[in-house]
């Protein structure tokens, strides 16, 4: 996959970045070459090092170890002010710029024209708006920023970081939260800033758009750098397979699907604008429903969506033929339905209350607190629980946050096996927890399955997906893709459907 | 053309306008120079120190100081002229160097501390108020030429009597215009009031700034504590109690945001002029006590903390249907 191709001289040259935080190594050795007018992806799933490369380039953080050439010169920032005036230019997923002042204040702001000592606005509107016109907006820079879309306010931003720095410029996820035409209008900005020669630093996990605005990509994994590539020598599974590292071995797995119950639920159009492209999926009892896809295609989401967490914009759902309304979790609870968040630390454990309490919480919830829960049928669920899922504890008093990741884990699913749901979804289960309690989760997830429960459940892990799923839906950037089932079910198959280029 | 931005300017514009047409309506004499004349007279001191709190309060702070640095002021200066021979011009700027600095020391300690506003200024009012006690806790008569002279400029319009505090004033708030919209500290206050963080890495001096700010409050107090003392002719520890929040009744009924980055020094302006119209009222009046004063402007307060809350409503609904019209539009670009 390395390809070193003779090439001018790169406008930045980063060798052997690395930088160690207490108990991890978060860059080893890591190289990075930007090419004046190319488009660089930087590619890799959470906690590969992207952000931690682009803060040592930024001068966010102090680099530990490496050097850092910009037009042949070694340079060291301090401050991103530093790297700014250095030539690199960052431009960040929430737009950085002030609300309160119009776009040509934004634009201008700490480099006014000034006539006699005095800022000359009529002379800077003018001049926003021709800098502006060179990006094809043709917007009224007296305007506040905020009369404008996002993704008017992230090329305004770019507009701001290209005049200023004029070198590199990083964009950290500026998709993210953009659709599909303002994506193309941010797109037409980058292709412009790259034809004025500059080296684009490109960071998404939408690997469509990484295919179809970048030259060249650097692979990122575990700190390291896997590999760098002209993009158009490769193909999108190449680039999915040096993400995750897997060795694309058929793995074809004999399960014992069971017999699939009745209709729990069926989802009609379900859908949010902006976050989750429309989709309709019907679960049955007795049936797990993995959802797989690279980070950001849009697993949390659907999650969230189902549970209520965020309100839909369209779409309708039934249960049990039934049209329910999930306007939040109170009413998906209420429906015997439960989520076990996928960051357990924000939106699962209450980390100062015993174990007890955080098992008895969402049971307690359910019922209202007017009716408390006696003493005695709270000690009794928490045992069987803790005794049911192995929860290692020394007490149930003891408060959660000093349990291990594993054990957190399970206590959050006693907390909503307790409230005896019909439908389950889990959202990546086993992360950061060691391998014991995988294994156990895995069973668990198994067995609430066999014992008639419907589960969706989100995940990274395909091995793990391949291993009780009785179906895969797949996710891309934020739409379903396809849907497999049975001996369809391997990681070779889910990695060929997260990676198929289509003409989207 | 009207944007959106200077819609509370102009609703302040409007409740000033409707204000003064209906204390005419009920008492015509209402509509006289004279009258005019006196509300910039009787205002002065808070006008100035207002604009220095509508700077503060733009970038986001708040400034609780300013009453007790006003009398400290009187009393400085009442108690120089008394006890030595110093001209009051060189007493004049000996005390504005001190408040300037006073300020600029605050905003040092709010920068470089990471301390609140609140606490730091809070600090600051106790300080102040104890130097002025220190200085003297009597009243202290000040009794010079020059302040006669001072006192007796005047334009004469009508009968009426502009004179040169109110005139002060009036330069005071224009200055301060031009600054905020015309210079880059004005537009570095913006910046600050918009989002520190976006602001420092947007190349913002944070620091420069924000001790430039209390310094430009603390030092219009020490201008309105010299108007404070040229209108009153004596100096005492007990005045201006309470004017610092006079000051900021001024600014949020001139229509800027409580939380920074919005609003303008000529809203603060007819926040002014609409508080000196309240108590004019009533003294024409002459029947209502004078405490309907603050119980008028404690109702216009909560109307215009709702018209503010209310506008921003209206602002993020907007943004909704931006959005959805540059869909519209990106489409038609691309």
């Amino acid at each position: 996959m390395k390809d070193t191709p003779t090439h001018p001289m790169p406008v930045l040259h980063a060798r052997g970045i690395s930088k160690f935080f207490p108990g991890t190594i978060a860059l080893d050795d890591v190289d990075l070459r930007l090419m004046p007018g190319e488009v660089h992806a930087l590619l890799g799933e959470n906690g590969a090092g992207k952000s931690t490369l682009i803060k040592c380039l930024t001068g966010a953080y102090r680099r530990d170890a490496g050097t850092l050439m910009l037009d042949g010169q070694d340079v060291a920032p301090g401050s991103t002010a530093d790297s700014q005036l250095l030539g690199i230019g960052t431009v960040y997923q929430e737009v950085n710029l002030l609300p309160n002042l119009t776009v040509a204040e934004n634009l201008y702001l700490g480099r006014q024209p000034m006539r006699r000592g005095f800022i000359a606005r009529r002379r800077m509107n003018a001049q926003a708006r021709d800098v502006l016109a060179g990006y094809g907006l043709d917007i009224d820079p007296a305007e506040p920023l905020t009369a404008y879309s996002v993704a008017i306010q992230q090329v305004v931003a770019i507009a701001r970081a290209v005049e200023m720095s004029g070198k590199v410029l990083i964009l950290d996820e500026p998709t993210a939260s953009l659709d599909r035409d303002e994506v193309q209008l941010l797109f037409g900005v980058i292709r412009q800033v790259k034809a004025r020669g500059l080296a684009v630093v490109f960071i998404t996990h939408f690997l469509d758009q990484v295919f179809e605005i970048s030259d060249r990509a650097t692979v990122l994994r575990n700190g390291r750098v896997v590999g760098e590539c002209l993009l158009r020598d490769v193909t999108q599974r190449d680039v999915v397979t040096m993400m995750l590292g897997r060795q694309l071995e058929a793995q074809v797995k004999t399960r014992d699907t069971g017999r699939p119950g009745k209709t729990l639920l069926d989802i009609k159009g379900l859908g949010k604008r902006g976050m989750i492209a429309p989709f309709s999926l019907t679960i049955r009892e007795g049936e797990v429903v993995g959802l797989a896809g690279l980070l950001g295609s849009g697993r949390t989401e659907t999650a969230n969506l189902i549970f209520g967490a965020v309100p839909a914009d369209h779409g309708q759902v039934l249960l049990r033929g039934r049209e329910i309304g999930l306007r939040n979790p109170r009413d998906a609870v209420a429906h015997r339905f439960a989520l076990c968040p996928e960051d357990r630390k924000i939106d699962g454990i209450v980390g100062d209350l015993s174990v007890r309490d955080n098992i008895i919480l969402a049971l307690q919830a359910r019922q209202g607190w007017m009716r408390p829960i006696p003493r005695a049928k709270i000690e009794e669920i928490a045992q069987s629980y803790v005794r049911a899922l192995d929860i290692r504890l020394a007490s149930l008093d003891m408060p959660i946050r000093l349990l291990s990741g594993g054990n957190q884990q399970k206590a959050l699913l006693a907390r909503w096996l307790a409230t005896n749901p019909d439908f389950l979804i889990l959202d990546e289960p086993t992360r950061g927890i060691d391998v014991g309690a995988h294994a156990e989760i895995i069973a668990l997830i198994e067995q609430l399955r066999a014992d008639g429960m419907a589960l969706l459940v989100a995940s990274s892990e395909l091995e793990e997906l391949v291993a009780y799923s009785t179906r895969v839906i797949v996710l891309r950037d934020r739409e379903q893709v396809s849907e497999l089932t049975g001996d369809q079910i391997t990681p070779d198959n889910i990695i060929n459907a997260i990676a198929t280029e289509d003409a989207a | 053309m009207i944007r959106s931005t200077h819609l509370p300017l102009l609703i302040t514009l409007a409740t000033f306008v409707l204000a003064y047409a209906l204390c005419a309506s009920a008492y015509p004499a209402m509509l006289s120079w004279r009258v005019i004349a006196n509300l910039l007279t009787d205002n002065a001191f808070l006008g100035i120190a207002a604009v220095g709190m509508t700077f503060v309060i733009l970038s986001g702070g708040i400034d609780l100081s300013i009453g007790s640095v006003i009398a400290f002021t009187g009393v400085f200066l009442a108690v120089i002229l008394r006890d030595t021979s110093i001209h009051p011009l060189v007493a004049f700027a000996l005390v504005l160097t001190l408040t300037t600095g006073f300020g600029a020391a605050m905003g040092a300690t709010i920068h470089y501390l990471e301390m609140p506003p609140f606490i730091v200024t809070l600090a600051g009012m106790f300080l102040a108020r104890g130097a002025a006690y220190v200085l003297s806790t009597e009243s202290v008569p000040i009794t010079h030429e020059f302040y006669d002279t001072l006192q007796g400029l005047y334009w004469k319009v009508d009968g009426a009597r502009f004179r040169l505090i109110g005139g002060l004033m009036v330069l005071t708030f224009l200055v301060g215009i031009i600054t905020a919209h015309r210079t880059r500290f004005g537009q570095n206050v913006y910046a600050l009031g918009g989002g520190e963080q976006a602001a420092k890495l947007m190349g913002v001096p944070v620091a420069r700034t924000t001790i430039g700010i209390y310094a430009v409050s603390g030092g219009l107090a020490g201008l309105s504590g010299i108007v404070f003392s040229l209108y009153t002719s004596a100096g005492y520890s007990l005045a201006t109690v309470g004017v610092e929040l006079d000051a900021i009744a001024a600014v949020v009924i001139g229509g800027t945001l409580l939380t920074g980055g919005y609003g303008f020094v000529a809203g603060t302006f007819f926040g002014i002029l609409i508080m000196g119209l309240i108590q004019t009222y009533i003294v024409f009046d002459g029947t209502l006590s004078s405490w309907w004063t603050k119980i008028v402007i404690g109702g216009l307060l909560f109307a215009f903390i709702l018209l503010q809350k209310g506008l921003t409503w209206a602002a993020q609904k907007r943004a909704a249907q931006a959005r959805r019209r540059t869909a519209t539009g990106s489409a038609a670009l691309s």
